[in-house]
């Protein structure tokens, strides 16, 4: 009973999620034309690839995002969870505003943020002209800071999701140790660099693993802040921007499917990289 | 002392509110342009206040985009995404947790794999099977890659390992099946561990951009992500009526999200935990 009780569902998570692996692996050695008939082609794709400068700036750009965006996220998402781990009323308030950016549907994101970031008309110029700063700034269609609002935008999303699991991670933290730490005389520095940040040790990790790979999957907000049009595109395009690109507007199914290949290599790297890492700095009790 | 203390409190409060004001600003200002009419849109300095809300911008993007049917299209893959893919996933993580059978290491080792490789190589080729099942333009297209999730397996899977085996011990001599004790024994103790996962397929099924955008290209078949990003098409420069739009999009999951505040925090806060 219990085999088949489990077999049917193996069987269509397998159907659903292992075949398919298989299958872009397959395409991706093919040239797909747009009726659907193929011819096997090597690895004609990956050779194509490699001398593609488009795929070397997406690559750059998805590094460079990644880069930037997830240390900055991380560390404001800590920084926040331990003002809120404080015996301060209201927490539940902020709590709530901060995840607010994560409930809203990336299109309406992308868009709100399109008419912040807008040169004339928006909120973001007009704040910095208020401030001082009279430059008027061209975030969406200057190729040298477009992809910075990517990761403004990158940022607010993401800063309320890792305090959220940062939090729930203090919150499992024993009180006596801080007030040991108290009795030995050890100030709020010392506290948090010797008991908060290696007792935090393994959420860290998990959100810095979770966060890289998010952050190099980075698409709905370049999708929809920059029209094909934009001159910019070609400085914020990322890898996954790329092979849906290739894929669904150009469809070229087996081209794209080698870029989303190497992505899942690049991703698997970067992750095996961070696991063995994890030794270094992670405490598990 | 004491005065320091209050100090410090005030400190982290205007810290904190000014984090929250950047968290909602964008929100305040989707809502107070959604109101205003192009020429109030466009002021330098930008006005605040609309001087007269105008509801016609509402009119306007919900008379030129089905939105009727962006919210059933919507709804329907939630909750067809949310019932199957807790009831597959719990089943396939009640089988790792407390069932033996050949193969379940492989098997829960595949799973792990799965969690780790980025969703878009599923992407082609779930787009062709849904192709050659003749299903696109559809809610069976929207709903199938959801339909189990490796994830949700390894959620529950934490949930049910916690709880005893002398349970099912104990039912089985009482003459219950596998099926009995998964049902009426298993499934209600993992509540809380359901919910995290209902809440969090409903919110990820929500936010989907790709795979919506892919598989239904007419109109009366799209999400209200996918539909949205069509609005943008029509409306290049009007911000107002795509703020509008804005607003009616997310509307929904914002008030569920007021109203469930408790579980969606806490649900999300167990999926990233150990």
């Amino acid at each position: 009973m219990g085999l088949v009780f489990h077999r049917a569902d193996t069987d269509r998570a397998f159907d659903l999620n292992v075949i398919p692996l298989f299958q872009s692996l397959y395409m991706s050695f093919q040239s797909v034309s747009t009726f659907g008939t193929s011819t096997f082609v090597g690895l004609d794709n990956y050779l194509q690839m490699l001398q593609d400068p488009e795929f070397w700036q997406s690559l750059k750009n998805t590094f460079f995002y990644a880069a930037i965006q997830v240390p900055i996220t991380i560390v404001l998402s800590l920084f926040f969870a331990v003002l809120m781990n404080t015996k301060i009323k209201a927490v539940g308030l902020y709590r709530t505003i901060f995840f607010l950016p994560m409930i809203a549907a990336p299109a309406a994101v992308a868009m709100v943020w399109r008419w912040l970031f807008n040169s004339e008309y928006g909120l973001l110029n007009a704040v910095l002209d208020k401030l001082g700063y009279s430059g008027n700034i061209l975030w969406i269609t200057d190729p040298e800071v477009a992809i910075w609002s990517i990761i403004i935008v990158g940022i607010w999303t993401n800063v309320g999701y890792n305090m959220i699991l940062l939090l729930a991670g203090l919150k499992e933290i024993p009180k006596e140790y801080y007030e040991a730490a108290v009795v030995d005389g050890a100030g709020p520095l010392k506290q948090f660099f010797s008991i908060t940040l290696p007792l935090l040790s393994p959420q860290l990790f998990f959100v810095s693993v979770t966060s890289v790979i998010g952050a190099l999957q980075v698409f709905d907000i370049i999708f929809m802040m920059f029209d094909r049009t934009n001159l910019a595109l070609k400085s914020t395009q990322s890898l996954v921007y790329m092979f849906f690109n290739e894929s669904f507007v150009l469809n070229d199914k087996g081209y794209g499917s080698a870029v989303a290949i190497s992505l899942v290599l690049i991703i698997m790297a970067i992750t095996g990289i961070q696991l063995l890492a994890q030794k270094k700095w992670v405490t598990y009790d | 002392m004491q005065t320091k203390m209050n100090k410090t409190t005030a400190l982290i409060h205007i810290v904190l509110i000014i984090g929250s004001l950047l968290m909602i600003v964008p929100f305040l200002w989707m809502v107070l342009t959604s109101g205003k009419t192009i020429s109030e849109s466009t002021q330098i300095p930008p006005q605040i206040l609309p001087e007269v809300f105008q509801l016609e911008n509402y009119k306007a993007v919900w008379n030129s985009l089905p939105f009727v049917s962006f919210y059933i299209n919507t709804g329907l893959m939630i909750a067809f995404r949310v019932l199957t893919s807790t009831i597959f996933s719990a089943m396939a993580a009640f089988a790792v947790a407390k069932l033996d059978f050949p193969g379940k290491n492989l098997f829960f080792g595949i799973v792990l794999t799965q969690m780790m490789i980025p969703s878009q190589i599923y992407l082609t080729p779930q787009y062709l099977l849904v192709q050659n099942l003749g299903l696109l333009n559809s809610i069976s297209a929207l709903v199938i890659p959801g339909i189990v999730s490796a994830f949700g397996t390894f959620l529950l899977r934490q949930f049910f390992i916690k709880l005893p085996d002398e349970l099912m011990e104990a039912a089985i001599i009482d003459g219950a099946t596998t099926w009995q004790v998964f049902c009426r024994i298993y499934m209600p103790l993992a509540r809380s561990g359901l919910v995290a996962l209902g809440i969090f397929t409903s919110l990820f099924a929500f936010k989907d951009l790709m795979w919506p955008l892919v598989v239904n290209m007419s109109q009366d078949k799209m999400t209200l992500s996918a539909g949205l990003a069509s609005l943008q098409g029509q409306f290049t420069t009007n911000y107002p009526q795509l703020m509008a739009g804005s607003v009616i999009a997310i509307i929904p999951m914002i008030i569920l999200y007021i109203l469930f505040q408790k579980q969606f925090i806490e649900g999300i806060a167990t999926t990233g935990g150990k």
